[in-house]
């Protein structure tokens, strides 16, 4: 594979989650269902076949009282920047998943998928779902839906947007204001449900933005930066053990 | 009944004995094609697979199948190709025919499971519309149906050989002209399975954040994508050989001079030789040097059920001794000692596509992940033998109507 990167606009929308600050209380992954139409089944205790664009995983430090500590991560989609291409994106064979190179989000084109999950298996974050069923929601929370999102239909992946419809709203606003759409600030619905403020969202490329001084955090790591997916969520912990059980008991910094 | 149909002056089992054959194999069909429409109707929640197991038993046949088939283009390519240059290869005239069948129900077959494996099979066109040059999954999807076009025009001349569809003489004319031009499309075939066994090795070789798959390579082809061009050829022949000494077993004849099982364990004993070199040499570097940069042992790769022993079995068991089995000629005296050399060649490479395709997804990236475990349903296993029985049913109906081997009158007296 080339090592030849795309043109990178000014913009690189990415995400910082302080895991010090998190307290699992789900309401990013709630406000995530909810936000963008994921559809659920009665029985969701089957976790290898329930739609979470949003996942939050409870990790631990193996040790037993009183030594044992532990952490929430919330892992969404990581929108990964690795140079050629995200790895997913460069081996769906009919360009349903592409990374839009002027914000570098990644994005899927569900009328276009075929489901044949080549993207799901590429992923090491386990950041993508196929929808195993066809979407329903209670005839109830059928009025709940967003006109915003399109639902998915049986036998397509699907996986966190980083709420584009958000962005593609903003910037329309601002063209319509005449302001530059390139410099439109958005909320995604997971950092928007945080109560703690633990997930702060923005342009990488933006020195003054918060997410681009969190990423430089002495804090700050990426999950499995070693594989030099180059995610664009970055996470923040103060504990040197959660910063060795991102990246296989290495624990490089992510910059 | 169907004397009129049987190759002239060639005996085959009574007609009752034979339909009762293809009941059988009509009933496992059957079975497969019911679970196959209701993967369809009901989608592959039915089937075993997952959001960890993205890949499972449909690809892992899939791949297998098609390596194994690759003596139709290997062999193709060895006596079209290579024997003006090579006379001894002409030998292969005795077996090309049955090569040319096999390829073209291990590709139809596999073709048939690919459709059930994708979540839209309606889209299953898009492949060739929204094509992304940078997916080794469509040079996949051009070349192994370009590839399946080639075989059903190689397999056409030789259905044309029936005696009653022979005598009708513009059918006769037809294939003797498909016949005449037979080098150009076993060429043009062999160009298209060097590209699709390469490229089915690439699916797994590019993928960069996947460390039991990923390999680097040359240009934009990783190791996997020559590996898996050898290990076809290395053992496509002997599954052709495989199949034909198990129809001399069913119908005791002799259907090919051992001239010909000898000549295939020569090609294909060196060419798994230099496979299984390459193939240490790229474990080797793998377990030596890739896994460490991304944090990981090799230990790390494998657990219960997914063990060490996978890796004995198909270098060492399944590699190693096949490839030595083959190279010494003592050995390949021994007919039980050759096919069962045969038999280790071909289950090994099976073995690899199992492991390039399900462990390398069992394993966990992610340090907090958790092993898992992938387990086919019914409606996974019944498509894939299902489509073994289709095999059966052509090659049987071939053997029986056509004169698939040049030799069987004068060796069966």
């Amino acid at each position: 594979m080339s090592d030849k990167a795309h043109a990178q606009s000014g913009v690189r929308y990415g995400m910082a989650i302080d895991l010090d600050k998190c307290t699992g209380c789900m309401a990013c992954s709630v406000a995530c269902q909810a936000e963008n139409n994921i559809s659920f089944r009665p029985d969701e205790s089957n976790k290898l076949r329930s739609i979470t664009w949003m996942e939050v995983y409870l990790l631990d430090n193996k040790k037993d009282y009183p030594d044992y500590q532990f952490t929430y991560l919330p892992r969404p989609c990581m929108h990964c920047d690795a140079p050629h291409h995200s790895p997913c994106t460069f081996v769906c064979p009919v360009n349903a998943t592409t990374r839009d190179e002027h914000n570098g989000i990644v994005t899927h084109i569900y009328p276009r998928c075929i489901g044949c999950r080549y993207c799901i298996v590429a992923c090491p974050y386990h950041a993508r779902d196929f929808n195993w069923w066809d979407p329903k929601w209670p005839k109830s929370m059928e009025a709940m839906l967003s006109p915003e999102v399109s639902p998915r239909m049986r036998g397509v992946v699907e996986k966190c947007t980083f709420c584009h419809h958000r962005m593609l709203k903003a910037r329309s606003k601002a063209y319509n204001e005449g302001s530059d759409p390139d410099q439109i600030t958005y909320v995604p619905a997971c950092a928007e449900a945080c109560p703690t403020g633990a997930i702060k969202f923005g342009n990488l490329h933006d020195p003054q933005s918060e997410v681009a001084k969190l990423a430089k955090d002495p804090r700050a790591f990426r999950i499995l930066a070693k594989l030099h997916t180059e995610p664009k969520v970055f996470y923040l912990s103060k504990y040197q053990w959660v910063h060795k059980l991102s990246d296989n008991g290495l624990g490089e910094a992510a910059h | 009944m169907d004397k009129a149909l049987i190759p002239d002056g060639l005996k085959r089992c009574p007609l009752p004995v034979f339909s009762l054959w293809l009941l059988v194999l009509l009933g496992i069909i059957g079975w497969g094609v019911y679970a196959g429409v209701v993967v369809l109707l009901d989608a592959l929640n039915v089937t075993g697979l997952n959001d960890y197991f993205g890949f499972g038993f449909y690809i892992t046949i899939d791949l297998a199948i098609i390596a194994l088939g690759a003596g139709a283009f290997f062999s193709g390519f060895l006596y079209y190709g290579l024997s003006r240059y090579f006379p001894a290869l002409k030998e292969l005239h005795k077996i090309i025919n049955l090569a040319v069948i096999v390829g073209f129900v291990c590709y139809t077959g596999a073709l048939a499971v690919l459709l059930l494996e994708i979540g839209q099979p309606l889209r299953g066109w898009f492949g060739y519309w929204h094509a992304n040059v940078h997916s080794m999954l469509t040079e996949v999807i051009f070349c192994i149906s370009c590839y399946a076009i080639v075989l059903v025009i190689e397999y056409v001349p030789i259905i044309l050989e029936n005696r009653k569809l022979d005598a009708i003489k513009p059918l006769h004319v037809f294939g003797h002209t498909l016949h005449e031009l037979m080098a150009i499309f076993a060429l043009t075939g062999t160009f298209l399975s060097f590209f699709h066994q390469g490229s089915l090795g690439g699916v797994a070789g590019v993928l960069f954040a996947r460390p039991f798959a990923y390999r680097t390579g040359f240009f934009v082809w990783p190791w996997t994508f020559f590996l898996f061009i050898l290990s076809a050829i290395a053992s496509g022949p002997a599954f052709t050989a495989l199949i034909c000494r198990a129809i001399e077993k069913v119908t005791r004849k002799k259907l090919v001079d051992d001239s010909v099982y000898e000549l295939i364990a020569k090609i294909v004993g060196r060419l798994l030789l230099v496979y299984i070199v390459l193939k240490i040499a790229d474990t080797l570097y793998w377990a030596l040097v890739l896994a460490p940069e991304f944090g990981l042992k090799l230990t790390d790769f494998y657990r219960a059920p997914y063990g060490m022993w996978l890796l004995v079995t198909e270098i060492l068991i399944c590699g190693v001794i096949p490839a030595i089995v083959l190279n010494v000629p003592g050995a390949r005296k021994s007919s039980t000692i050759l096919f069962l050399a045969f038999f280790m060649d071909c289950a090994g490479i099976v073995i690899n596509r199992f492991v390039m395709t399900i462990q390398a997804l069992a394993t966990p990236v992610m340090p907090f992940d958790r092993w898992e475990v992938y387990v086919p349903t019914m409606y996974e296993w019944a498509p894939g033998i299902a489509m073994l029985a289709y095999c059966a049913l052509v090659i049987s109906l071939s053997y029986r109507y056509l004169p698939v081997f040049p030799r069987e009158k004068e060796l069966n007296p």
